[in-house]
């Protein structure tokens, strides 16, 4: 049904779960179609679902929790926590992802949970990655994890939204992370705080669903509260390989009102850095090139697919293998994935040449698990944030860049673009 | 409803996009036990002597964009734990924010530039109007306080204890 007024995919998705119209800016309370919990918020939000004192969860089908953040645990007190998780969640029937399954958002995506025109919540920022699949993917904390745990329910503001056109191809070795970098650059870090961003355009069109996740999982970092695609071929095409066939999506009203539009041509997109300890503090990556580098991690719900190993893999090979003294960290995002790069033999051939093989979970992300570097260390990233101390070392120095020119800088030992590799 | 409230305490200064790890590190939070001893860690990555000069009732003022970054609500409850009431900011993540009302620590939006680090200052909120009170009451600042919306979820101690009360979300939207 086309409104008279014209809303935005937000404004519609969120509309159909309160059972009326609703327009940017009014407050809501709406019913929530799957929840997330992970190892970093749930056991808060269990504790909190008994202080609230309802008997029963709303709905235990629509609720999953993830060992992810500590995987494997880091010590008793954390293998303490994921046994409340399990404990919690077996006695309801929630769904338990393991520790080895891989990051919460994935699983979630793998598992056929997030679908077009859900609102799928979760006690963590990255949440937002499901806007790829349409969905209004939103982080929230752990109170309201336990709140819609128990109601089914969770408040919000409907934001306004931020229409973003990409138009044009990607030219490689430029990728979806060198998108949303350059897309960061230009937001800064506070440029879509409290907005949705809806993405559209010819460019958007031709990116993988892949692509579309690593561009809104990191729109969080420029606060943005949802980052919505629209549904199209290759849209159906990855849901029919999860095996979901039914699919409702959602589409902007032709006359939908947004607060702003941006245009990014993709054609001009090449390979970007964002320098340490901001991720909206961004570049082309030739202002840093040459900076050696200590360590180099391949991992995280932005960077961790195997398509993105695949492709720091694949110019470690053109160069001839990993520069002496760079440690390599590889941590694939899901068992599924790491079980891809086992099959087709990248993983054999990133182990003979030395790198490091960490269990599927966020890793070194948030220094919380996996290989933390030493104080002082430069460290490249396929990850989400590089704030000071973010990988558990105090004074460590993160950028941030694509899978390509953190295989660049795997084989080089330095920070390069990884054109000068293909070329 | 509207809220009717006076806060008064000393100004902690802090500047723009401070996000959430430089409130209470990630690695704080898979090492300690409670909120009590992340507390002592407070603001460590800003300075580490941060911590230790917090004070019950100071209240934070910082710049743009405050409590970036991830969605963990310790960012939120270690403050707390520390006796942080409130904090005063020119923008706030709006994951900060939510994790602010739900859990009873006041988010008040104003144009912070002109605070000085340590100065006095009050927050006063009565019928549908907030301001900031520095110094001996010469200056005042117009702010934005709690939603009239999200006032009886504030009122409560946050969303926990409000659902604990009034069993589900009848009372607000």
């Amino acid at each position: 049904m086309e409104s008279p007024k014209g809303r935005t995919i937000a404004e519609k998705i969120l509309g159909a779960h309160a059972d009326r119209e609703l327009e940017a800016g009014e407050f809501a309370i709406v019913s929530v179609d799957q929840l997330l919990g992970t190892d970093g918020s749930a056991p808060m939000a269990i504790d909190l679902f008994a202080s609230i004192g309802f008997e029963a969860v709303f709905d235990a089908s629509r609720i999953a929790f993830s060992c992810d953040h500590y995987a494997p645990a880091s010590s008793a007190r954390i293998a303490a926590l994921h046994e409340k998780m399990r404990s919690f969640a077996e006695a309801r029937g929630i769904t338990l992802f393991r520790v080895g399954e891989g990051i919460g958002h994935q699983r979630m995506i793998e598992d056929g949970r997030v679908r077009p025109g859900m609102i799928v919540a979760g006690a963590d920022s990255h949440c937002v990655t499901y806007g790829a699949l349409n969905a209004f993917g939103i982080g929230i904390g752990a109170s309201d994890l336990a709140a819609a745990m128990a109601t089914g329910k969770l408040w919000l503001k409907v934001p306004h939204t931020l229409r973003i056109i990409l138009q044009g191809r990607l030219r490689p070795p430029a990728q979806a992370k060198d998108i949303i970098l350059e897309l960061l650059r230009r937001l800064r870090a506070d440029g879509a705080d409290y907005l949705a961003l809806e993405f559209s355009g010819d460019g958007a069109a031709s990116l993988s669903v892949e692509e579309r996740i690593v561009i809104a999982n990191m729109a969080t970092e420029a606060g943005a509260k949802a980052a919505l695609f629209a549904v199209d071929q290759a849209t159906r095409t990855f849901l029919r390989n999860l095996g979901i066939s039914d699919c409702a999506p959602v589409a902007p009203d032709a006359q939908a009102r947004y607060i702003e539009s941006l245009t990014i041509d993709l054609a001009e997109i090449t390979a970007r850095l964002a320098l340490p300890h901001q991720v909206d503090s961004v570049v082309p990556l030739g202002e840093a090139a040459g900076r050696p580098v200590d360590m180099v991690f391949i991992g995280t719900c932005t960077g961790g697919r195997a398509s993105d190993i695949r492709a720091a893999l694949a110019v470690i090979r053109e160069a001839g293998g990993i520069a002496p003294g760079v440690e390599l960290v590889i941590t694939p995002a899901s068992r599924a994935e790491l079980e891809l790069l086992i099959k087709d033999g990248s993983l054999a051939e990133l182990t003979a040449l030395g790198a490091v093989l960490t269990t599927p979970g966020c890793g070194a992300c948030c220094g919380t698990s996996g290989a933390i570097p030493r104080d002082g260390a430069t460290v490249i990233s396929t990850g989400n944030r590089n704030f000071k101390g973010r990988m558990g070392a105090p004074t460590a120095e993160i950028f941030l860049a694509s899978p390509a020119a953190c295989g660049a800088a795997a084989a080089t030992g330095r920070i390069t673009n990884p054109k000068v590799i293909a070329s | 409803m509207s809220l009717r409230l006076s806060l008064k305490g000393r100004a902690r200064v802090f500047g723009d996009d401070i996000n959430t790890d430089y409130i209470i590190s990630s690695r704080r939070k898979r090492d300690a036990r409670d909120e009590k001893e992340m507390a002592r860690f407070l603001f460590e990555d800003i300075d580490p002597a941060i911590a230790a000069s917090l004070k019950a009732d100071d209240i934070v003022v910082a710049g743009k964009n405050f409590g970036c970054g991830s969605a963990m609500e310790v960012a939120v409850t270690v403050p707390r734990a520390a006796g942080i009431r409130a904090v005063v900011a020119k923008s706030f993540a709006r994951t900060f924010y939510r994790n602010a009302i739900n859990n009873g620590l006041l988010p008040v939006i104003a144009d912070t530039s002109g605070i000085r680090e340590g100065e006095r200052i009050e927050i006063a909120m009565t019928e549908g109007s907030t301001v900031l009170v520095l110094g001996n009451g010469a200056r005042r600042i117009t702010a934005q306080g709690v939603p009239a919306e999200l006032a009886s979820i504030f009122v409560e101690g946050g969303l926990v204890p409000y659902l604990a009360k009034y069993r589900g979300f009848a009372a607000i939207g």
